[in-house]
């Protein structure tokens, strides 16, 4: 029999960055009981590394803003692949969501008439971002927390999901081990809400950290939902690219918002040299405008530095491979130079990006404010994920939920930068909402101790035998996946390497089942990272899957051999991932619904 | 590259000690690189935390070398490697494994500390009109990482125990936080003299010296509290006084 502890909640959330958060606390509004789960402790998640801020159409700095912008814009970004409902909730409601932060005792920076100020950032037509320095996931996480510990939810930190129970259909709970003494805990949950994050982890460069596995894909996908549109992976154009230790560590789009450049090892300034065309009416010519557009200039359009991540992750690339790159294989992002336009640049520098100049200072030994940085592309962020209902956020599986970077649809083949703590707060309220009407609507779950000792069984196998190859333990199949995935399923993909991943990856899945783990049960690193593995790989498996079946570059996603935005004759359409009845996974497209008639128009006439 | 000789706490609550290790050593390397590279390459399973790598989430909280550090932000070209490097595990708190402690009480200790209570808004909209200079110096205070270093200095916890009595410099910095927040409206002065035992600083500042975020605690949160439970409590003319004035 299966040794666990049991507790039972109304609703679940799996999660504790700002969109489990936000939906634990919407959750217990209702009325319902509420437990939260998480990996680390409590205020440790994602969202506190977010740097640049929130986009929400206050419309504080520019009056010319709106939700209609800001649909626009982000259906633009995303090459109108998004989930246009969700692209219209989420400019209609991140206000209001920002707004209630403040009521929650956040302290944004504030505009010379004491509102919230808001900054550029790429993709955005108007200054949008609010923000605290590039500290806003800080603020933002702490307050939420803050908050959420005084509303009544039960918060069981370091405790890790591993599978999810089903009860005729609908899901009945969640099965999971404490890190500190490695017991299991068995939640039972009338509904669930995933809210855990992304996958960065499958990738060797990346700006994530350990947490990001994808376990909520996968623990959606075994429960029988959909996974949707997940070739997409955003490269966020700047990370850190030296000391080599520090590669892949994010730098913050709010350097280019402010002013900084992006340079060549010839001094060029390369992003003026491609300008795509859906963009071109709305970005600069010439370096005077840019720097106009930068220091709020509303005649102005923005410089080509603060077009959409993919597109300049891309041309990125494309100066490294062709030669122009610095010493340690990126090229420069320079803020340092605005010295020439304006005398106190040094002081004003330290003020705005506070955590950016720290972060050199200390990890690199340079200086932002005299000399440039060195960048390149780095695995930052998960469009695709878990298809859900644009309103309530409930996948196809009765009672499950998602939200935030492990749910889908919003962003499309492309996320702008500040989208994703708006849509966190926008659809992390919808699905504890929803979630908690989901709970009063529906009666009570059974659990069923067969799936209980089965899941329990698989946790325990990696610990079973304690002598084995010492060369192949979990973390070394880890660092396999990585560099594999980094190199044929990264920036620039083909159907060969795509072909080539998918059979390392079966053979990285096979290594993966019999690993060892080291040790016993109390917090054992060794132990965490063979189960996370099992996740890796079948997040892994869906991308490459996906991104063979698009056969064209659009967003995110570049094929070599398919250079065409289009394929020929096709309507626009997502991909899905599905666990097949044979227990394969399988991959089918389906058409994206016309736009409505009035949100068409919208896109129309804002361009 | 070079090799590096390191002392890794190791073991539980019952049996602990010193594990040597060697680690390769490249180019602008921090602690916690080595701490992983020794984790994948000999010990599976070494306990440690840690999250962003870059100095935001305050979970890689230790001593190396004797010192409280974000084992993310210590760099070992800054460490003199001719001896091992020792990395041990917080002290003011429970030992759980290797270089993991029990934070639990941090959590509870915050739970206590009466919430936020804003005023009625500005304007319709739910919305403060807020300057920035009303906001500067708490937004000071909330850049705290919650890393538990400066609770891991102070000898009121990790030399006196006295946790049941004393909420330590982090949750000062907090309650500053609210206390001088333009918008709350609620009075913790009484908690902070009776259960929260501010008196039992004596300013040695030694939070202050190890806060990784440079957040000046003792000056700018703990002398303006403690300010503040002396007028209210002692000194009924000054108390009065700021009753007239707006509290903030
Ligand atoms: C360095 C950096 C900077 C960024 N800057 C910005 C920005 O300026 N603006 C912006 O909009 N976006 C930004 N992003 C993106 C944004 O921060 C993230 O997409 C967002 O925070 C994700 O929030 P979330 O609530 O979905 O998940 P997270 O905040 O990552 O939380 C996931 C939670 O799920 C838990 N979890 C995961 N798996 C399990 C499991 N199996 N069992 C139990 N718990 C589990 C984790 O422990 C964690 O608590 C940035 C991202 C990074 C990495
Ligand atoms: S100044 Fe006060 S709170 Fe800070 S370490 Fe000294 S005694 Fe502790
Ligand atoms: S006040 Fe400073 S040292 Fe203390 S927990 Fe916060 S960041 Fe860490
Ligand atoms: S890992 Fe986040 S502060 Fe060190």
């Amino acid at each position: 029999m299966a040794q666990y502890e049991k507790h039972e909640y109304d609703v679940l959330v799996i999660g504790a960055g700002g969109a489990g958060l936000r939906a634990a606390i919407e959750a217990s509004a209702e009325g319902v009981s509420v437990g939260l789960v998480c990996k680390s402790l409590l205020g440790k998640a994602h969202t506190v590394m977010a740097e640049g801020g929130i986009a929400a159409a206050l419309a504080n700095v520019d009056e010319r803003d709106g939700w209609k912008v800001h649909f626009a814009d982000t259906m633009r970004g995303g090459q109108y692949l998004n989930n246009w409902r969700m692209a219209e909730l989420h400019a209609k409601e991140a206000p209001d969501r920002v707004r209630e932060l403040e009521a929650w005792g956040a302290l944004f920076d504030r505009t010379v008439d004491g509102r919230i100020l808001q900054r550029n950032f790429g993709g955005h037509q108007f200054p949008r971002l609010a923000h605290v320095g590039d500290r806003t996931g800080l603020e933002m996480i702490r307050t939420l927390q803050d908050h959420g510990i005084h509303q009544g939810v039960d918060v069981h930190m370091e405790c890790t999901v591993v599978a999810l129970t089903k009860d005729e259909g609908r899901v009945s709970g969640a099965f999971g081990y404490e890190r500190e003494k490695g017991r299991f805990k068995m939640f039972s949950a009338k509904a669930i809400v995933l809210a855990t994050g992304g996958v960065g982890r499958a990738f060797k460069i990346t700006s994530n950290s350990w947490e990001y596995t994808g376990d909520g894909h996968v623990l959606a996908y075994h429960a029988g939902a959909d996974l949707i549109d997940m070739e997409f992976v955003q490269f966020h154009p700047t990370g850190m690219v030296w000391p080599s230790s520090v590669r892949g560590i994010l730098v913050t789009e709010g350097v280019r918002g402010e002013g900084g450049i992006l340079t060549n090892s010839e001094g060029r300034r390369f992003m003026f040299d491609d300008i795509p065309e859906l963009y071109r009416s709305q970005t600069a010519d010439n370096e005077e405008e840019g720097w106009r557009y930068t220091q709020g200039d509303r005649n102005a359009r923005r410089p080509p530095e603060l077009l959409t991540r993919d597109h300049v992750a891309r041309c990125i690339v494309r100066e490294v491979q062709e030669g122009r790159g610095s010493p340690h294989g990126g090229v420069f992002l320079d803020i340092a130079w605005i010295q020439e336009k304006m005398a106190n640049s040094a002081a004003h520098i330290r003020r705005k990006l506070p955590s950016m100049y720290h972060q050199f200072k200390e990890l690199a030994g340079i200086d932002i404010t005299a000399e440039p940085m060195e960048v390149g592309p780095t695995t930052h962020y998960a469009m695709g994920g878990v298809r859900v209902d644009p309103d309530s956020q409930m996948t196809c599986v009765p009672g499950l939920f998602a939200a935030g970077e492990c749910g889908a649809g919003l962003h499309g083949a492309n996320r702008l930068g500040g989208n994703s703590l708006s849509d966190l707060l926008v659809f992390g309220k919808r699905a504890g909402e929803y979630a908690a009407r989901f709970v009063k609507e529906n009666g009570a779950v059974v659990l069923d101790e067969g799936q209980i000792e089965a899941i329990s069984n698989w946790a325990l196998k990696p610990l079973e035998s304690q002598t084995g190859d010492s060369n192949d333990n979990p973390y070394q199949i880890q660092y396999g996946l990585q560099e594999m995935m980094q190199e044929l399923v990264g920036i620039a993909r083909s159907e060969e390497g795509l072909n080539d991943a998918l059979s390392n990856i079966a053979n990285l899945r096979h290594r993966s089942e019999n690993v060892i783990a080291i040790g016993n049960r109390e917090y054992n690193a060794g132990w965490h990272t063979a189960l996370d593995l099992h996740n890796l790989m079948t997040c892994a498996e869906a991308i490459a899957l996906a991104a063979l079946e698009r056969k064209a570059s659009i967003g995110a996603h570049s094929r070599d051999d398919y250079p065409d935005k289009e394929e020929p004759n096709t309507k626009k359409y997502n991909t899905i991932v599905r666990k097949g009845a044979d227990g394969e996974m399988q991959i089918l497209r389906e058409e994206i619904p016309e736009v409505r008639t009035d949100l068409q128009e919208i896109i129309e006439e804002i361009g | 590259m070079a090799a590096a000789k390191f002392k890794v706490w190791r073991g539980d609550a019952n049996t602990a000690g010193f594990v040597d290790y060697e680690a390769e050593v490249s180019e602008g390397m921090v602690v916690l690189d080595a701490v992983h590279q020794i984790q994948a390459e000999q010990a599976n399973d070494l306990a440690v935390r840690w999250n962003c790598k870059a100095g935001k989430c305050g979970s890689c909280s230790a001593e190396v070398n004797g010192h409280p550090k974000l084992m993310c932000m210590t760099r070992l070209d800054d460490l003199p490697l001719e001896k091992p490097v020792t990395i041990e595990p917080v002290r003011a708190f429970s030992h759980v494994k290797d270089l993991v402690t029990d934070v639990s009480w941090n959590y509870q200790v915050k739970k206590k500390i009466k919430k936020f209570n804003p005023k009625p808004p500005d304007f319709e909209d739910g919305t403060w009109k807020m300057q920035q200079e009303d906001i500067d110096r708490v937004q000071e205070f909330r850049k705290c990482i919650e890393c538990f270093l400066c609770q891991d200095v102070c000898h009121v916890l990790r030399d006196h125990h006295l946790h049941d009595n004393f909420i330590g410099p982090r949750h000062y910095v907090y309650t500053a936080a609210l206390e001088m927040h333009p918008l709350d409206t609620e009075n913790r002065l009484g908690d902070l003299k009776e259960t929260d035992g501010i008196g039992y600083c004596n300013i040695t500042k030694c939070c202050t010296k190890v806060c990784p975020e440079h957040i000046t605690i003792t000056d700018n949160a703990i002398i303006p509290l403690k300010e503040r439970v002396v007028d209210q409590f002692y000194d009924p003319v000054r108390k009065l006084l700021r009753i007239l004035k707006p509290k903030k």
